[in-house]
């Protein structure tokens, strides 16, 4: 397969970036997205041109740092997969692919198409933690878990951070993230400690730090590479709201 | 006042947008029955009866001030959202998304701003005029009679243009609003939403296709003379 490649080239935070346009010929279909462009950099290296930075670690959809903006969509033409799992079949037919990094205020771009996604971290020490008494490991199935809120939670902590809900978002909102984290801990009895003061610091931070507000435009679950749904923000202004009040968490 | 707005973080002000806005509907819905009035009795006296009514009731009135303050409100934090929204992207994408999501939300405030705008019009047309100008007394009644200056109003083509425009996009930002109210309030239910998101559909388009229907009838019967 032949590819022509509009590719977001910048070279460190400070600099001002452009498109430059590259061609991949050979390209095999069963190859993955990020081995296509290891291919291109391998022939960049040859040329003695810097290679395009992106990142990458497990390729294979967990790890949440791959974070690529291709054709209009995050990660690229497919639902709920990381573009690190996207093979270049999926683009017959397309000739030209644009790859931009997540654009966003909280998400300064260090170098091509790499972003500095350290909000996220940020939110997560604000509140994205559970206290916890030391000593000896616990008995497993000790604390009793309604499956259905078991259930809940563990589809909110598939949540791997990589950011495609911000970059999906008209307004770069990090609402999706932000409530996968807060419902994942709230919906479970090791998280109600801190649950009150959780979303509070938590959406503090989110804000502090430049992301924008929900429009509820659906964006970010349509995008998300691991399904976490509007629910799950819904949950979270519910949260929001009995801490404001002072109330009982709503057992919702 | 404002100052503290600023300080509202960004959940609670979509609530209180949400609120005052799902506030904002029950008044389009009042005054979309006191309009239909008009169709129901072309002899404007049932119309006339409801305009006096709700001039001169005091809980109507003492509501007025919370409508004003609503849209006032609604508006200030429209604004504010929307500013920290584009804020929040200063270097676009090359290649806009198009990803499966609800249409009508991302223009919100440009169907927001028309709705304003038409909402200043109106105002001067019947409100600055009810209030301070000169209004015909109705027949052999004390009352005003509001239902002529309607009708006087909705004889121009120009401004009946302008009505069916504004009030389509209102049709646009309704749809997006009321489902999206209660995913602010933290509403949002399996079995309950679909529900919500069909009555937000429904509500859009009978409140807007209410008033524009009114306004045509009006325009082209002849049972109505200015
Ligand atoms: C009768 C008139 C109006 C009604 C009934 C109404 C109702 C609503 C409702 C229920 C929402 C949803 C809030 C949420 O998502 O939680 C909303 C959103 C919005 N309204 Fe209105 N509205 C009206 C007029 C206006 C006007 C005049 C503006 C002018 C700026 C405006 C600007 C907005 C904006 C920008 C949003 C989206 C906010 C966001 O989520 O980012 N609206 N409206
Ligand atoms: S590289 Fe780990 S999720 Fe894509």
């Amino acid at each position: 397969m032949d590819f022509t490649l509009k590719i977001w080239r910048q070279k460190d935070a400070k600099t001002r970036g452009s498109f430059q346009t590259y061609k991949v010929t050979d390209i095999s279909s069963d190859s993955s997205f990020l081995e296509m462009l290891d291919i291109l950099n391998e022939s960049l290296v040859l040329k003695g041109e810097m290679p395009i930075n992106f990142d990458n670690d497990c390729r294979e959809g967990i790890c949440g740092a791959c974070s690529l903006y291709v054709n209009g969509r995050p990660h690229g033409p497919d639902t709920e997969i990381t573009i690190c799992q996207v093979h270049m079949r999926k683009f017959k037919n397309v000739g030209t692919i644009v790859i931009e990094p997540w654009r966003s205020k909280a998400f300064p771009v260090l170098s091509d198409l790499m972003i500095d996604r350290s909000a996220f971290d940020k939110i997560i020490q604000a509140g994205g933690y559970i206290s916890a008494s030391t000593g000896g490991v616990p008995d497993a199935n000790a604390i009793l878990i309604r499956k259905e809120k078991a259930d809940e939670s563990m589809d909110a902590a598939a949540c791997i951070g990589c950011g495609a809900c911000v970059a999906a978002c008209k307004n770069a909102s990090a609402m999706l993230f932000v409530s996968a984290k807060v419902s994942h801990l709230a919906l479970l009895p090791q998280g109600q400690v801190e649950a009150k003061r959780r979303v509070q610091m938590m959406v503090a931070e989110m804000d502090g730090q430049g992301f924008g507000n929900c429009t509820n435009t659906g964006a970010c679950e349509a995008e998300c590479p691991k399904g976490i749904k509007l629910t799950y923000i819904a949950r979270m202004n519910r949260e929001f709201i009995a801490g404001k009040m002072g109330a009982q968490k709503m057992d919702l | 006042m404002s100052n503290s707005i600023l300080q509202y973080s960004s959940i609670t002000k979509k609530i209180v947008m949400a609120l005052v806005g799902l506030f904002l509907l029950m008044f389009l819905l009042v005054h979309l029955a006191v309009n239909s009035f008009l169709i129901f009795d072309p002899s404007r006296a049932l119309f006339n009866e409801g305009a006096h009514f709700m001039a001169t009731n005091p809980l109507i009135q003492s509501m007025q001030y919370f409508l004003f303050g609503g849209f006032i409100l609604h508006i200030i934090l429209g604004l504010i959202l929307q500013i920290q929204n584009w804020l929040a992207r200063p270097v676009r994408y090359k290649i806009e998304g198009w990803s499966h999501t609800s249409p009508f939300s991302k223009f919100m405030i440009h169907t927001g701003i028309i709705i304003f705008i038409f909402l200043l019009i109106h105002f001067i047309n019947f409100f600055f005029v009810a209030k301070f100008g000169e209004v015909p007394v109705f027949a052999d009644t004390e009352m005003e009679d509001m239902g002529l200056l309607v009708i006087q109003v909705f004889k121009i083509p120009g401004y009946v243009a302008f009505y069916v425009v504004a009030l389509i996009l209102l049709a646009f930002h309704l749809h997006h609003a009321f489902q999206s109210a209660f995913q602010s309030l933290g509403m949002n239910h399996s079995k309950y939403t679909p529900f919500i998101k069909g009555l937000s559909t429904v509500l859009s388009v009978v409140i807007s296709l209410g008033f524009i229907a009114i306004t045509l009838v009006i325009f082209f019967s002849s049972r109505y003379q200015a």
